[in-house]
């Protein structure tokens, strides 16, 4: 079967198909420039804090930036988004403040998350941004579920649950997609096919050329999207939402975009894939894609682009200086809260057993580094 | 009081959980127009409908995640699974997922969730039909874990169940849905994290709980036979554990058997033994004893089956052993 990858725009941000291009204001395309280059400028910031040692672990999203936030912008404030964990502009999108964000990633006294969780797995429930679940793919099945609670109680929200193309592989994948289309949820199951899980091409996943065909054994619509035109992951998003609150059910969404930095801080693609790939994609960078789309609207003139970079790089300047001047321990007694909802006996004695071990041995310091 | 079986004191505590909060849905394989493999749920769809009692494709992970999903925004999802024994194919969803999400979002997220189903041994169904899983469960920070011995103890335990705001493995003896018991007439809820001495004594503690209640109760008679008063106590939680009642028995008696259908490694007995030797070192007349499954998976042929299972002979052998009778 052949399926026609989606687009708006070519790699020139020339429009090639007025009839899909979302009608966004001047302030909407700035601020989707906006947060795109707030992801890129401000992975490159953290994954330098990463090499200098001054947090544990990151995971950028360069290349992919279209492909989350396009889906972010899609969707009303009141949907749900359950991220994988390189979606954070999503969340940046919805007004995640940056100094939180980065309080999280030194898991400091100022992070929500209390010092619980591995950088970048973020958790947002106010701005319906659930928490990032480790296990490959083992999420989806709560954006099911999210969606279905939002057809039982008939709230018009949508949930949608980004993953990569490796977790469709996973078994929970394939219950969740069949779930989701057997009780018509309203559901996105958003793929982005970034070509690599760590060091697996996609062609290592599955023998079917395209994951959006996987759809239609669920019985569903797939969508095959170009991930690194940002209108045209708009367009699709819309439209599957639509759908979903219209009470059609789920749609399964293949967006195909490329991983151009490593899987993680602590991975080297040098070694097993030809730089050469990395470097063809940046000729289709999203970025820069968007940005000849406005400058050829006249959105975006140079000195709304010197200007915006110029103001992120003074956002992110502050705000470390922010997270890097709180308290970096978290109160030692919130290592009992949050167990239960309430803190049972047995947790309440070790938390007193600890007290005392302190009042007689002092509190234990980590070595640096 | 009225008599009612096992299986329909659940059907009680979820129903009339139901009729209060429609917040409250029942998610599982067969629980619908079967009316639940083991007819916990008969009535139930027709009464609420399809929206709250659903039948599910066969997919453990699928409807234990959805169920986590739906907790999450405000659902408050009991979950039936067709047996514990098959909870493991949904072990991530569980362990990662259910028990973590509370704690890895700093308190964002609450699950009120239950996660309900028979286990423990059948009748001649063999090693994938007949195992004790709550030591597994009871390992794991975040979960609770809940084994009601009767049909009083079933409705009140599982009305806190679903009321509490935790993820609960709540594990029903599979051959214990046809007994009979007497329960309250009115509207009654059994707090979790609280034991019960199910027959006071003097001489011996018997800890069981689940099934193993029947057998340390049947024990219990076999001894004033003899002129032994045992005292039997069912924890009833097994996480939270309520160790003060247990410790109060044991000081008492300064005797402690515990009886568990589970496999001896690493079972809820040895941590009982553990916190019970511990804190009732200087009360004991002799060590604290167990009586377990056999180390092994379960057979299917009823003579070898019978032979891994607690028993009362053998826990009757066991007391007096530990009353220095034998």
């Amino acid at each position: 079967m052949k399926l026609e990858v989606t687009r708006v725009i070519d790699d020139e941000g020339r429009v090639l198909h007025p009839e899909r291009e979302p009608a966004l204001s001047s302030d909407e395309l700035r601020r989707l420039y906006r947060t795109m280059l707030l992801v890129r400028i401000l992975d490159e910031r953290m994954l330098r804090l990463r090499m200098q040692g001054r947090m544990g672990f990151y995971l950028t999203s360069l290349g992919e930036e279209a492909t989350h936030i396009g889906a972010a912008h899609a969707l009303r404030d009141a949907d749900w988004i359950y991220p994988a964990y390189r979606e954070i502009g999503a969340a940046l999108f919805r007004g995640y403040p940056l100094g939180t964000f980065m309080c999280q990633l030194f898991g400091n006294s100022e992070d929500p998350v209390k010092g619980r969780q591995m950088p970048v797995h973020h958790s947002v429930k106010r701005l319906n941004f659930v928490s990032v679940s480790s296990p490959v793919g083992s999420h989806i099945p709560h954006a099911v579920g999210t969606a279905w609670a939002a057809k039982l109680q008939k709230t018009q929200d949508v949930a949608l649950a980004f993953f990569g193309e490796g977790a469709s592989s996973t078994p929970i994948f394939h219950v969740s997609a069949n779930f989701a289309a057997l009780y018509k949820v309203p559901a996105i199951l958003l793929c982005r096919n970034n070509g690599w899980a760590i060091s697996v091409p996609s062609s290592g996943q599955t023998a079917t050329p395209t994951f959006a065909q996987k759809a239609i054994a669920y019985g569903m619509p797939g969508v095959l999207v170009d991930g690194n035109d940002i209108l045209a992951m708009i367009h699709v998003v819309r439209e599957a939402a639509a759908r979903g609150r219209r009470g059609e059910g789920p749609t399964l969404i293949e967006a195909r975009t490329y991983r151009r930095g490593a899987h993680s801080s602590s991975d080297d693609p040098s070694k097993y894939r030809d730089p050469a790939e990395p470097k063809e994609w940046e000729r289709r960078d999203p970025i820069d894609r968007f940005l000849k789309y406005g400058q050829a609207r006249g959105v975006f003139d140079a000195e709304f682009v010197a200007h915006t970079r110029q103001e992120i790089n003074r956002e992110i300047g502050e705000a470390l200086i922010y997270a890097e001047s709180r308290p970096p321990k978290p109160p030692l007694h919130s290592l009992f809260e949050d167990v239960y909802a309430e803190i049972p006996r047995h947790l309440r004695e070790q938390a007193a057993g600890l007290e005392a071990e302190i009042a007689r041995h002092g509190e234990k310091v980590p070595p640096r580094g | 009081m009225r008599t009612v079986a096992f299986r329909e004191a659940l059907n009680e505590a979820i129903a009339e959980e139901m009729e209060k909060d429609d917040r409250i849905f029942l998610m599982g394989e067969e629980v619908g127009h079967y009316d639940g493999a083991y007819k916990v749920s008969k009535g139930l769809l027709k009464r609420f409908g399809e929206k709250r009692v659903i039948d599910t494709p066969i997919a453990e992970g699928g409807f234990v995640g959805v169920g986590i999903g739906a907790a999450m925004v405000g659902l408050r999802p009991i979950i039936e699974l067709m047996t514990w024994n098959f909870s493991f194919v949904a072990a991530d969803q569980l362990i990662n997922n259910a028990a973590k999400i509370r704690q890895m979002s700093g308190g964002q997220f609450t699950l009120p969730i239950v996660f309900r189903g028979p286990g423990g041994s059948a009748h001649m169904l063999a090693a994938q039909h007949s195992q004790s899983t709550e030591a597994l469960w009871a390992h794991i920070p975040g979960l609770k874990v809940v084994m009601p011995a009767n049909p009083k103890d079933a409705k009140g335990l599982l009305k806190s169940a679903i009321r509490d705001n935790n993820p609960i493995v709540f594990i029903e003896g599979e051959v214990l849905y046809a007994d009979q018991g007497e329960i309250p007439d009115g509207e009654y809820t059994i707090p979790l994290g609280v034991a019960e001495v199910k027959r006071p004594g003097t001489d011996i503690t018997l800890i069981g709980w689940s099934k193993m209640v029947k057998i340390a109760l049947a024990t219990a008679d076999a001894l004033a036979a003899e002129g032994i008063e045992a005292e039997v106590v069912d924890p009833r939680t097994i996480r939270p554990l309520d160790e003060e009642l247990l410790v109060e028995s044991v000081k008492k008696t300064k005797r402690c058997l515990i009886i568990e259908e589970g496999w001896p490694f690493n079972g809820v007995g040895a941590e009982i033994a553990y916190r019970i030797g511990r804190r009732c070192f200087d009360d004991l007349d002799a060590p604290v004893e167990r009586l377990t499954g056999a180390d092994m998976p379960m057979p299917y042929n009823h003579h070898l089956e019978q032979q891994c299972i607690p028993d009362v002979p053998r826990a009757v052998a066991a007391a007096k052993k530990l009353l220095y009778l034998e």
